[in-house]
């Protein structure tokens, strides 16, 4: 009997997220594919997830999981973690996903494996690939202990594929009490984010500190515009709040896998290239000849980021007919 | 308000880290070593909160010896108590037995909140301070990337995918705060000279109770290989003269890309 592989569904901005859409491919290959997805869904959701290969959804649409933090969740899922006793259950590593993964681990007191790239079933036990220290390594792990694996994966690990399905659906009560109601949310509040956004842009323009100052974002989104790409930004610049964090890239940002990454002023941190390294092509400019971000570039340009990128509008600009 | 921040300290972030294909652990001896920058913003956190409300912060890390210095860089910036786990039956845990260890610490004396980074400089696992509050019983609040204390509660802006969520909970309870979230202070040199002469009490596994519970053999994760990453080759590494933002257009049309 093939194993069966849960993944702990989400959603965001009103559809269920790519990443679960990744996972939920992922597991379908290797086993049964089931949901536990909890709270508001768009109407579509269990279509969506049986598209991708689910077979059951484990479903309650209790608004007690919208309204408060990691312990209705972590009730629902450790009881049903208990009856059902699924081989394997899947996280993305997004807010919620490691909330609950962390959770349910101290819960279940079986441990976890964060930052999973790739796993495999092994006559009953779980082998992950993780990308350690940021990629520097690339490790397999494994958890001794008994009963679900829980694996917490990043993001863009899997490619998403529609497989058609009709998926079951089975009616998970939600908890009650007081207890579970300790940590409240209390408002959501959308911060927009100009132009197209960085998860599902083709084409991304990055900047780091090699800019100098905020400002230096601006002729970075004049290159994006010509591109029709999206810009990113490095942790540095995002903690000196020149950028708002949905722009950061990297370990403890997102992960992107566009058609062509530009990085101007970056050096390539670790923790940055763990981002974004899975770009089909990278282009980099910085002044310093041994900046890490050319060992993985296509084409790495020594120079001012003041001076190549304003030659490169212009180029693109007389490409385009715009300048004669 | 008691204030205990759980924070690590962490070797030298300038000097990329090395993997003991033996041990299968992080390479540490031998390394210079630091307060990690998560740790930091988190003392400065707990600091602005007695600051504003009065009582004392307690720091705990488990690591090793060389850990002395990150807690006197914390006593330093202002904290009043400081306590390394330290024991090499410590060595090998796992984010669970860290986990362990720490709540037993912290709960040896009473408390209002806990603070702790999203995730370490280091290992990054980023699930240790809800594995904590879990453990406690008490409230987890994460990703904070603005706290308030006021009278009991305790209130955070949560970073979310689409912006942040305000999220709220009684005392005691515990947050996570994202890098970024403050600036930490320079310790004044006066908190740097008495950071020297004052105490730091160490805890064994036997002390918390948990022989045989927390390092290598009570692990749940076990590394089972240590590899290299399969290697993406270089391209071209031109210099700038004068031409370069045209051969990046070149090398944009030649591919598609406008
Ligand atoms: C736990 C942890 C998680 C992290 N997560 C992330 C993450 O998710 N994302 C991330 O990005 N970072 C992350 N970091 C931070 C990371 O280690 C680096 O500090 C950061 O990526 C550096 O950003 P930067 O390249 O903008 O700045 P710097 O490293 O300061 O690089 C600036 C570059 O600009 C170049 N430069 C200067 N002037 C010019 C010029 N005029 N023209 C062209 N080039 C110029 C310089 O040569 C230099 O290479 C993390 C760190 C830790 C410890
Ligand atoms: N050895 C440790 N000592 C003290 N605090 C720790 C330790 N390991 C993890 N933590 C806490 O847990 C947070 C997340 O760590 P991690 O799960 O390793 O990313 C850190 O920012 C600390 O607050």
């Amino acid at each position: 009997m093939p194993e069966r592989i849960w993944v702990y569904g989400e959603v965001s901005a009103g559809a269920i997220t790519t990443t679960t859409l990744e996972l939920v491919t992922k597991a379908a290959e290797v086993g049964t594919a089931e949901v536990l997805l909890l709270g508001s869904a768009p109407a579509d959701a269990i279509e969506t997830l049986g598209q991708y290969g689910a077979s059951k959804v484990f479903r309650s649409a209790d608004p007690i999981f919208d309204d408060y933090l990691i312990l209705p969740a972590l009730e629902a899922a450790a009881a049903l973690i208990g009856q059902q006793q699924p081989a394997v259950m899947l996280f993305a590593s997004t807010y919620a996903g490691r909330d609950l993964a962390a959770g349910l681990s101290a819960r279940l007191d079986c441990g976890a494996i964060t930052d999973v790239g790739d796993f495999a079933l092994r006559d009953g036990s779980v082998e992950a690939t993780i990308p350690a220290l940021g990629g520097a390594y690339q490790n397999t792990s494994t958890l001794v202990s008994e009963g679900t694996k829980l694996l917490v994966v990043r993001p863009k690990s899997f490619e998403p594929t529609a497989v058609g399905g009709h998926p079951e659906v089975e009616e998970v009560s939600a908890p009650g009490g007081a207890d579970v109601r300790r940590v409240q949310i209390a408002e959501r509040v959308d911060v927009p984010v100009e132009g197209p956004q960085i998860e599902k842009a083709l084409k991304i323009v990055a900047g780091g500190r090699g800019l100098k100052s905020a400002e230096g974002f601006a002729m970075l989104h004049e290159l994006a515009d010509l591109l029709g790409a999206a810009v990113g930004a490095t942790r540095a610049v995002v903690d000196a709040a020149w950028v708002p964090y949905s722009m950061q890239v990297g370990q403890t940002g997102k992960t992107v896998k566009p058609d062509v990454y530009i990085a101007c002023g970056i050096s390539g941190a670790i923790q940055h290239l763990a981002g974004m390294k899975g770009s089909k092509t990278i282009i980099a400019v910085n002044t310093d000849p041994e900046a890490p971000i050319f060992k993985i570039a296509d084409l790495g340009v020594i120079g001012d980021v003041y001076l190549v990128i304003p030659q490169l509008i212009q180029e693109i600009k007389q490409r385009k007919g715009l300048i004669s | 308000m008691h204030v205990i921040v759980c924070g690590k300290v962490i070797p030298d972030t300038t000097v990329p880290l090395q993997i003991d294909p033996k041990t299968k652990r992080v390479i540490r001896s031998g390394i210079g070593h630091e307060l990690d920058p998560a740790a930091a913003g988190a003392v400065e956190e707990a600091l602005r909160i007695t600051d504003a409300h009065g009582g004392e912060v307690t720091f705990i890390t488990m690591g090793i010896a060389d850990a002395t210095i990150g807690i006197r860089k914390a006593y330093a910036m202002g904290v009043a108590n400081g306590l390394h786990l330290l024991d090499d039956a410590f060595a090998g845990s796992d984010t669970l037995g860290t986990a362990k260890a720490l709540a037993a610490a912290i709960k040896r004396s009473p408390f209002d909140l806990v603070i702790c980074g999203t995730e370490s400089s280091d290992s990054y696992s980023g699930i240790v301070p809800v594995q904590i509050a879990i453990l406690l019983g008490i409230p987890a609040l994460t990703f904070a990337k603005a706290v308030s204390v006021e009278g009991n509660s305790v209130r955070i802006q949560r970073q979310s995918e689409t912006g942040y969520s305000v999220v709220t909970a009684e005392l005691p309870a515990l947050i996570s705060v994202t890098s970024g979230i403050n600036e930490p202070r320079f310790p004044p040199l006066k908190g740097v000279m008495a950071a020297r002469k004052m105490p730091i009490e160490t805890l064994s596994a036997s002390d918390l109770g948990l022989a045989g519970a927390v390092g290598e053999s009570a692990a749940r994760e076990r590394v089972l290989t240590v590899g290299a990453p399969p290697a993406r080759t270089a391209g071209e590494v031109i210099e700038d003269g004068g031409e370069g933002g045209r051969r990046i257009a070149v090398l944009l049309a030649a591919r598609g890309l406008i």
